[in-house]
């Protein structure tokens, strides 16, 4: 780490970009059961809402995905036919560290809110937006910048899922 | 309603959620991550966290800290718990061999003048006195034995 790296000016291009619409997409494929499962699995979640077919019908009339699975839903194959490249999600953060010049980033922040249940064969489309980038900052992982991405998520009827909302620190060591 | 559920009137600000510890294993990491459909490396592959990304080992993924801490609540609330939102910071990574402990404390609890149950929860994820993550989480629970949080639909829910 060092006090005397250089973080470049931002492009306008990307100050342009602000608040818009991107990589409006979905994974292709539809919410499933195995998924929610091993996610279940993942952290011995045992909630009889996932498990059991009945409690799901009586709650929430019918089998849903953890709410905190929203992201999930969005994230794209790590191959695909045709792909000449690997895939990535949260396209807009890793346009912006090559375009920011900051090769390294985390995650610092992560705010989800919940809204419709996401239910077994939905699908789930999402969009980004670049919301802000802040002047250069120094923490005890390098010198960089913070960024603020929204990604909302929509079922096929257009219905709102939910809304995470990503602070990220790109930064150069 | 025949599962088990947790009213809005049993809690009371202050109230302490029971903590929960857990043993992370590299397969921990690897399977929260590959649940959440996350293939960067510093979550499986250990050289490139430790010799590109600076850390010490691989480490839980930021969608498997959220799946942690909604398993963390609704162990608590059961499964009327309907989650409105969830604010969590990460200050430090949770490795393989770490014994991590969740905790959480009712900040807030109201209910509203459309009859619905809110409670505000401060979590802390901590490995031995050093915090990882904290979360801020806003939870629904039913008011009394008929009502279910997750029958409200469009302006009826506003987390």
């Amino acid at each position: 780490m060092s006090d005397t790296v250089e973080v470049p000016e931002i492009p306008d291009a990307v100050l342009g970009r602000v608040d818009e619409v991107q990589y409006e997409g979905s994974a292709g494929f539809p919410v499933e059961q195995g998924y929610i499962w091993t996610t279940c699995a993942s952290v011995e979640n045992g909630n009889p809402l996932y498990w059991e077919p009945a409690v799901a019908n009586d709650l929430t009339g019918g089998p849903i995905a953890p709410p905190t699975m929203l992201s999930v839903w969005f994230r794209p194959h790590h191959w695909a036919p045709g792909a000449t490249e690997n895939l990535v999600p949260l396209q807009v953060h890793f346009d912006l560290k090559e375009q920011l010049g900051l090769p390294e980033a985390i995650i610092s922040e992560n705010t989800i809110t919940f809204h419709e249940p996401v239910r077994l064969g939905d699908q789930v489309t999402s969009r980004q937006r670049l919301r802000s980038i802040s002047e250069p900052k120094t923490t005890k992982l390098g010198t960089g910048r913070f960024w603020v991405i929204d990604v909302e998520y929509l079922n096929q009827d257009e219905m709102l899922l939910g809304v995470e909302t990503y602070t990220a620190f790109g930064y150069r060591r | 309603m025949s599962t088990p559920q947790l009213l809005h009137g049993a809690i009371t600000v202050g109230d302490d959620l029971p903590p929960l510890d857990h043993e992370v294993t590299a397969t921990t990491v690897v399977l929260g991550a590959l649940a959440s459909r996350d293939w960067r490396p510093m979550h499986h592959d250990y050289d490139f966290a430790v010799n590109r990304n600076g850390t010490q080992d691989i480490f839980l993924n930021t969608p498997n800290l959220a799946a942690w801490f909604e398993r963390y609540i609704t162990d608590w609330t059961g499964p009327t718990g309907r989650l409105g939102k969830m604010t969590f910071r990460m200050r430090d990574s949770v490795y393989p061999k770490d014994l991590m402990t969740i905790r959480g404390t009712v900040t807030a609890a109201e209910v509203t003048p459309d009859a619905c149950g809110w409670v505000d929860i401060d979590i802390t994820l901590a490995v031995g006195d050093r915090v990882c993550t904290t979360c801020a989480a806003r939870v629904a629970v039913p008011i009394d034995e008929d009502d279910n949080p997750w029958s409200r639909r469009g302006d009826t829910w506003a987390p």
